[in-house]
C-alpha cells in the first residue's frame, strides 16, 4: 500500500482483500485433547490473541475462519472434523497444533490418525507437546504473513485457482 | 451378611457353578460359570448388591480360556462389594447379558464387545461403542496388531486425498 499526500491509499483489490482476511482471523473452538488447554490461554489476558485480531473463539464453524486442531485426532472423529471443516465459510485455514495433530505424536497406534494432514489441508504446523501459547501465536503470525503474500489461499477456494 | 456368609450362601445355592477365589484386595471374588451368571447376578441383587459398578474385559492370551469378563457390584446400604469373574469358552466367547437386570450394563457390555469381541447374548443393542461402526477386529485383544490396519488406512486417506486440498497446478510436482 502506498500513501499519497496523506490523503488516501492506492492499492489493488487483491491486496486489500488479503489485508482484510489476515487482520481478523477468528479461530474455531475445537479442542480435541490436552493441547486445547494451552489454546484456551490464547484469548486470556496473558497472551491475548486480540492483539492480532484473533480475539473471538467462535463456537459455530459458520462464523470461524481458522481451525486450530489442538490434540490427537481419533479415527472416529474424522467424519466429524471433516463436516465441521466443510461447514466453515471460505476462506478458511487450518493450524495443526502440537505433535499429535502434526504427526500422531506418541500415539503410534490403531486409533489415532497419524497427522491431520491426512484428512485436512494444513497451513501451519506447530511442534511441541503441548506447544506454548506463544508458539501458537507465532503460527498465527506466520499464517497472517502467508495470507498477506497470497500463499495460503484458504480452503476450497484454492481449488478454483 | 459377612463375606463368609455370602460365600456359603452362594455355594449352597449354586453348587460348583460358583467358586470363591483368592481375595487380594478385600473384595470377595467368585468365578462363575457363564450359564449361571444371570441367576447369580439376580441373587446378588436380591441380597442387596443394587449397583453394578463396571463390566470389564480381560484377555489372558495365550492362556485358555483366554477371555474373562469381570463384574463389580456394590451394596450401598451395607457398604460391601463383590466381584464376579466369568470365563466364556474360547471357541464361542459368549456371556449372557445383564442389561435386563441392570440397565447400566448396557454400555459397559457394548464396550467389552467392541474391544474384546465377547458376545453378550440377549443384549438389546450389541453394537460398537468406541470404534467406528465399520471397524474390523477387536483392538484390545492381545493378538491384535498395535498399529491396526495402518497400510489400509493410509491407502484410504491417500485415495481421498484430498477432497479439500487444492489440485496441482500445471508444472507443479
Amino acid at each position: 500500500m502506498e500513501m499519497t499526500n496523506g490523503q488516501f491509499f492506492v492499492t489493488t483489490i487483491d491486496k486489500f482483500v488479503r489485508w482484510a482476511q489476515k487482520s481478523s482471523i477468528w479461530p474455531l473452538t475445537f479442542g480435541l485433547a490436552c493441547c486445547a488447554i494451552e489454546m484456551m490461554n490464547l484469548v486470556g489476558p496473558r497472551y491475548d490473541a486480540a492483539r492480532f485480531g484473533s480475539e473471538v473463539m467462535r463456537a459455530s464453524p459458520r462464523q470461524a475462519d481458522l481451525m486450530i486442531v489442538s490434540g490427537r485426532l481419533s479415527l472416529k472423529m474424522v467424519p466429524v472434523i471433516q463436516q465441521v471443516y466443510q461447514q466453515m465459510p471460505e476462506p478458511k485455514w487450518v493450524i495443526a497444533m502440537g505433535a499429535c495433530a502434526s504427526s500422531g505424536g506418541i500415539f503410534d497406534n490403531y486409533a489415532i490418525v497419524q497427522g491431520v494432514d491426512r484428512v485436512l489441508p494444513v497451513d501451519v504446523y506447530v511442534p511441541g507437546c503441548p506447544p506454548t501459547p506463544d508458539a501458537v501465536l507465532h503460527a498465527i503470525m506466520k499464517l497472517k504473513e502467508s495470507i498477506a503474500q497470497g500463499r495460503a489461499k484458504g480452503g476450497v477456494m484454492a481449488r478454483e485457482a | 451378611m459377612k463375606p463368609e456368609a455370602l460365600t456359603e450362601a452362594l455355594v449352597e445355592k449354586f453348587g460348583d457353578q460358583v467358586a470363591p477365589l483368592e481375595t487380594p484386595f478385600e473384595i470377595p471374588q467368585y468365578r462363575v460359570e457363564p450359564r449361571a451368571l444371570v441367576d447369580v447376578a439376580t441373587y446378588l441383587k436380591e441380597v442387596g448388591f443394587e449397583m453394578l459398578l463396571d463390566v470389564g474385559g480381560v484377555d489372558y492370551y495365550p492362556r485358555s480360556p483366554r477371555f474373562e469378563v469381570v463384574y463389580h457390584f456394590l451394596d450401598m446400604k451395607n457398604r460391601r462389594r463383590v466381584r464376579l469373574r466369568c470365563s466364556p469358552p474360547d471357541e464361542r466367547p459368549e456371556v449372557p447379558s445383564l442389561a435386563a437386570i441392570w440397565p447400566a450394563a448396557d454400555p459397559a457390555e457394548r464396550e467389552v464387545y467392541d474391544l474384546f469381541g465377547v458376545v453378550f447374548t440377549g443384549h438389546p443393542n450389541l453394537t460398537r461403542i468406541l470404534m467406528p461402526y465399520d471397524w474390523e477386529g477387536h483392538p484390545l485383544r492381545k493378538d491384535y496388531p498395535l498399529r491396526g490396519p495402518r497400510e489400509k488406512l493410509e491407502a484410504r486417506f491417500a485415495a481421498e486425498k484430498n477432497r479439500f486440498h487444492a489440485p496441482k497446478l500445471a508444472g507443479e510436482r
